[in-house]
Parts: structure tokens; sequence; C-alpha cells
């Protein structure tokens, strides 16, 4: 057993992390928060990364990676905020032309009957016939939602890869809180001297790396149930990690300027994915009986 | 990243499931809880048994994952835990192997093996609290002796030990995490006096242990004098990284008991109590895999002293074995104020998770200061 990232594994990471940092950083987040199109050139880059083809055999054209190296990339574009229907149009690589290379943005009408990104999409997956636009919670994310769509069985892949992007708004909410606790001074010292503030931070920790382990895990062993755990343990770790965020940055992290509410708002859209997170509560209460 | 076992491990793994399978049916009843003495010779006998079999040292020199799958299979199987050997097997062993000398480890190793010695731990104090460092218990040098006085506080299995792994201050002078010495007491020294304390499950766990004027040999210290508090961080990692593996295995299982319950009493109807089981169920998959995860690493890194990974788990572990037994309590509902009923005494004895080994708070603290680098404060 070696539950641990191999050298490739990290090697694949950094390059993404180094692909995002360079292509969205936060000046770019900001100026797509005051214009939310979908950047159709970064689209294409991100296909020529491979992040969309990762798991298509090479042999089929793609790079023939598996779910552990999928969640590591989903991880890394959560951290970032990355718009677009990222989830998708990856599991539409190999399927819908187009879709590997980053030339196609594909939607898909999920388990919930919620469509992300349907204008800005070429191909639509699933009957969003009648589509009603929501006026979204985060401005980064244009939100449909059909109504009377039946609800319907969720990909265990997308849950995953939903689960990869909200660890990365875990982990990011804690590097945000610690780096403002370290430097942001009252009553003469920092204020992550407080121990009010250090356990926020420190629970903040705690929720990621717990959601971590079970994220990994589910990559590795693919297992339904698995993947049931990991939505659950990572929904939380970003929406509380988000919301102590916000409260370690005080009156400022209520302001549109500070960027702690972005991740908020990403981590209340991707947690309703598939209908919310009572599917999987269900499946791994019906588990222990097994 | 994987999941899977080598070959050898996998061996190893059907070598002691086949053998607690033939080992198990072979023990005697067991014992009261109030039956300390009882209690003493059944936990040594089946020190004893692993001892014959090979198994002893399991904590101490096989790698961090044949050692998680130790815990896995001995908890699944219903064997006893370590009991009354925890602090010696655990604590005191592992810290005398890492810091005695050669003739310390001669002495007091083996018989800790072989289940015939029995040790506790003197760290706590009454004022100390989770300031471990604040220790009074003081002890002079005369002639080849410490003549030590003081007291100790929440010190587990006082009554039946033969051994005191005990912090005492030699030099009062010096600030307070130096002039600290790491001493290995006998519990027979005249002026040693332990008096057994209740706890709230009604029974005695631990005791005081007063020390009045007790002789402890100057070849009895571990580590060198006023190097103590390094001593004890190397007994504290040990204590806190992998004390909880056969835990979660444990809490899964009653996990699926409660959930059995539920069913059978048409509880299992309510919606509200089942998506509770089932977060239940992706916490303790979810700490199992952190389990994982952490002896992963720590065999990645050689393997020796666990790191602060440790705080981590025992934060979120700690906090989700209460949830679990307040949820069985749920499942019980008015049988819950029985203490005959299942899981009630273990309901009361999970309150001590989150102090025990240092408390949430200072653990956070840990975390936060150690992990994230947050500065140091009040």
């Amino acid at each position: 057993m070696r539950f641990q990232l191999t050298s490739d594994q990290l090697a694949l990471r950094a390059a993404m992390r180094e692909l995002l940092a360079r292509r969205f950083g936060g000046a770019v987040l900001r100026a797509a928060v005051d214009d939310p199109r979908l950047d159709r050139a970064l689209w294409r880059e991100l296909g020529a990364a491979g992040f969309f083809a990762l798991r298509v055999p090479e042999a089929d054209g793609g790079v023939g990676l598996g779910l552990p190296e999928a969640v590591l990339v989903f991880e890394e574009a959560g951290r970032v905020l990355l718009p677009g229907p990222l989830v998708a149009t990856h599991l539409a690589a190999g399927t819908v032309p187009g879709a590997a290379s980053g030339e196609a943005v594909v939607a898909d009408v999920d388990g919930g009957g919620l469509v992300e990104w349907l204008d800005a999409a070429d191909v639509v997956r699933g009957d969003a016939a009648g589509a009603v636009a929501l006026t979204s919670v985060d401005p980064l994310t244009p939100v449909h939602r059909v109504p009377g769509a039946r609800a319907r069985a969720v990909d265990p892949v997308a849950v995953l890869l939903t689960a990869a992007e909200q660890l990365g708004t875990a982990t990011r909410a804690c590097e945000l809180a610690v780096q403002h606790a370290r430097t942001r001074e009252q009553f003469g010292q920092p204020i992550g001297a407080f121990q009010a503030v250090k356990h926020l931070c420190a629970q903040m920790l705690v929720r990621a790396e717990t959601a971590r382990a079970a994220v990994y895990a589910a990559a590795v062993t693919a297992d339904p149930v698995d993947i049931a755990a990991a939505r659950l343990l990572a929904d939380e770790a970003a929406e509380r990690g988000a919301r102590d965020c916000l409260q370690v940055h005080g009156g400022m992290g209520f302001t549109w300027e500070c960027e702690v509410h972005l991740h908020l708002k990403r981590a209340w859209v991707r947690s309703r994915r598939g209908g919310g997170g009572a599917e999987s509560e269900e499946l791994l209460a019906v588990d222990l009986l097994a | 990243m994987d999941l899977a076992y080598t070959p050898e491990e996998e061996e190893f793994r059907a070598r002691l499931r086949e053998w607690l399978a033939k080992a198990l049916p072979a023990l005697p009843p067991k014992p009261s809880p109030r039956d300390w003495p009882g209690r003493r010779a059944y936990d040594l006998g089946w020190q004893r048994m692993l001892y014959d079999a090979g198994y002893a040292h399991v904590h101490w020199d096989a790698s961090p994952t044949t050692r998680l799958i130790f815990l896995e299979e001995t908890e699944t199987a219903g064997a006893p835990y370590v009991g009354a050997g925890f602090v010696g097997l655990l604590h005191a062993g592992p810290t005398i192997a890492a810091e005695g000398t050669p003739g310390q480890r001669e002495r007091w190793l083996p018989p800790i093996l072989r289940g015939e010695e029995v040790w506790c731990q003197g760290f706590s104090e009454p004022d100390a609290g989770s300031d471990l460092a604040a220790l009074r218990t003081r002890a002079r040098r005369d002639g080849d002796d410490y003549v030590v006085t003081g007291s100790k506080i929440w010190t587990s299995h006082a009554e039946v030990a033969d051994w005191c792994e005990l912090l005492v201050r030699t030099d009062p002078a010096a600030p307070k995490h130096r002039g600290i010495t790491w001493l290995a007491m006998p519990m027979s020294a005249p002026g040693v006096e332990v008096r057994p304390l209740r706890t709230l499950a009604g029974s005695t766990e631990f005791a005081e242990v007063f020390l009045d004027e007790v002789r402890v040999p100057v070849a009895n210290r571990v580590g060198a004098e006023n190097d103590g508090w390094r001593v004890t961080m190397v007994t504290l990692s040990f204590e806190r990284g992998t004390a909880f593996v056969g835990e979660v295995v444990a809490c899964r299982r009653v996990l699926r008991s409660v959930a059995a319950a539920a069913r059978d009493d048409g509880r299992w109807d309510d919606a509200v109590l089942r998506r509770r089981l089932g977060r239940l169920n992706a916490e303790f998959r979810a700490l199992w895999r952190l389990t994982q995860w952490n002896v992963s690493e720590a065999e990645a890194s050689g393997g020796g002293v666990p790191g602060v990974g440790g705080s981590v788990f025992k934060l979120r572990y700690s906090h989700a074995r209460q949830e679990l037994y307040d949820v069985a309590a749920d499942v019980l509902g008015a049988g819950s104020l029985d203490l005959e009923q299942p899981w009630v005494l273990d309901r009361l004895s999970s309150l001590s998770y989150t102090i025990a080994a240092g408390t949430s708070q200072i653990q956070r603290n840990i975390v936060a200061e150690r992990v994230l680098g947050l500065p140091k404060g009040r």
C-alpha cells in the first residue's frame, strides 16, 4: 500500500497549477467576474494540455490516465475557481466530437435538473427543453433549471470530480484564511495569535485533510460508496471552509472586493449538483445494512 | 497512489487471521470491568499468547503498514485490546527503545513483550491540566538516587502497575520546559500511594498517585537529566500517532450494529435518522482512509516517529466517536438511560476522548501553530 502521490502525479499537479496560475490568476478572475463569458481560448488551451482528454485511452488520441490523475487536475481547477462546464465537457471527451480538444463546450442536464453554462454550450446532453434561467448566486456560473425534470441516477464520476473541485476550494480557503491571519494585526498582534482565530483555521485544515483522504481513496477504488462518502466530506469542507475563511477576513470578507465570497458561492453551486447530497447519504446508509 | 497491499503483507494478514481463529476460542472468559487483578491477568495472558505466536513486538519493529494490518485484523476478529499493557507497549516501550541505554532496554523491554510487567503513565498533575510542562513533582539528587515528592493524577492502570513512566522537575530554576527528567519508577517503592478515582462511567480506570520521598535510582533515568521534555515529546507522538487505528475499525463495526438495530425496531423509516447514519458512515470511512494516508506517509518517511498528522486525526476522530454514540442513544430511545444496555457505557467513556491525550482545544493550537504556522499567542 502506497497511498501517497507518485512523482508523476506530483509533476502533473504542478504543471496544472503552473498553467492555471499563468492563464487564470487573480486579475483574470476579477475581470471574469465583471464580464462572465466563457473564455474559448482558455478552453482550447485546457484541451491542448489534456484536461478534457485525460482519461481517454491513448489509442483513441487521449492521455490515457485514470481517475486519480483526473481528481488532481480538478482539485487545481477548484482552487482557482476556474469557470465553465468542466465536469460535463471532461465526461463528454471521447464521445462528443471536439470535447476532448477543447473545441466544443458541453453542458449537461444533471440528475437534479440543473444545467450550468447552457447558453455557452455547443452541445447539451440531456433534455433541456423549457429550461429557465436563474439569477445565479455565483457570478461566474450561469445556471438554468429544467422544471419537471425527473430525477435520474447521477454519474458517480461526475460526483467525484465535483468533490475534487470542492477539495480545491477547501484547501484554498484555508490558505487564504491563514495568510490573512498571519498578516492582519489587531490589538497590537497578528489576529492569528488569538486562539479563537487559530481554532477556526485548524478546523478548516482538519476538514480539508479528512476530505482529501476520502476523495483520493475514492479515485483509487472508484467505488460508488467511497465516492458518496467523498462527496459529503468534500461538500462540508468546501462550504464550511469558505464560510470560516470569510469570518477570519472580518468585515472585509463581507465585501465584493474580497474574493472569498466567490469561493463560498461556487461551493454552494457545486454542492447542489445532482440534486444535493441526500442521495449520497441514503446510499451510505443502505451500505451499513449490506 | 494505491491501496493494494504487497503479497508479503497479504500473507502476514492471512497467517494472522488463521492464528486468531484458533487462538481466540482458547481465551478464558472476560473478567468484570471492576475486577482489576482479573483484568490485569487477562490482558497479560493475551499479550503472552501474542508473544508465543511471534506477534508481541509488532508495535515496535514492524513496518507501519504491517502494524495497521495487525490492528485491523485483531479488532475485526474481536481480539482483546492491549488493555493494561497499553502504556508499556505503546508509550514507555517505544520511548525506552528509542532513548534508553542498552542495559535499560534489556531490563524493561522483554517483560513488556512477554506480558509480565504493567506500566502506567505519571505525566499529568492536579494543577497542570493540559499544560504538561507545568508539573511540580520534584526530584532532588541524593547519592545514586533521586528523591521524589509530589503527586500525579489521571494515572491509568496505577492500581495494578509495576512501573511508572514518571516526569519530575529536577531543576526548579530552569524555564518550565527545561529542568524536567523522565524516570522509570517502581510502583512498589516505599512512599508511593495509589488512590483510585471513580470516573463518570462508574469505574476506576485511573487513579491519583501520591509520592512522598520516593527513592528512584539514577540508573532509572531515560535520557539526560533535565532533557525529559524532549523525551516526553517522543512518547506523546507515539500516543497520538497509532493509538486509534483499531478503534476506527471498532467504530465502523458499532455503526453497523446501530444501523441493524434501527432496521429491526422500525426506526429505519425515519429519513433524518437514516441520513445521520449515512453521514457517520462517510465520516468513519474517511477516517479509515486518513489512517491509511498517515501510515503510508510514515512508511514513505522511513517509518520513524509519527508526525503532527496524528493531531489532525485525533481532532476529527474524538468528535466523530461521540457523535456515533449520540446516534446510538437516539436509536435506543429510552433504553439509552439504562446502563445495562449496549453502547451506554461506551457513550459515557467516549466523553473522555476530546480531553485525554491533549484536549481538542490544545490539539487545535498544535495544528494551527505547527502545521499552519500561525504565531504563538494567548
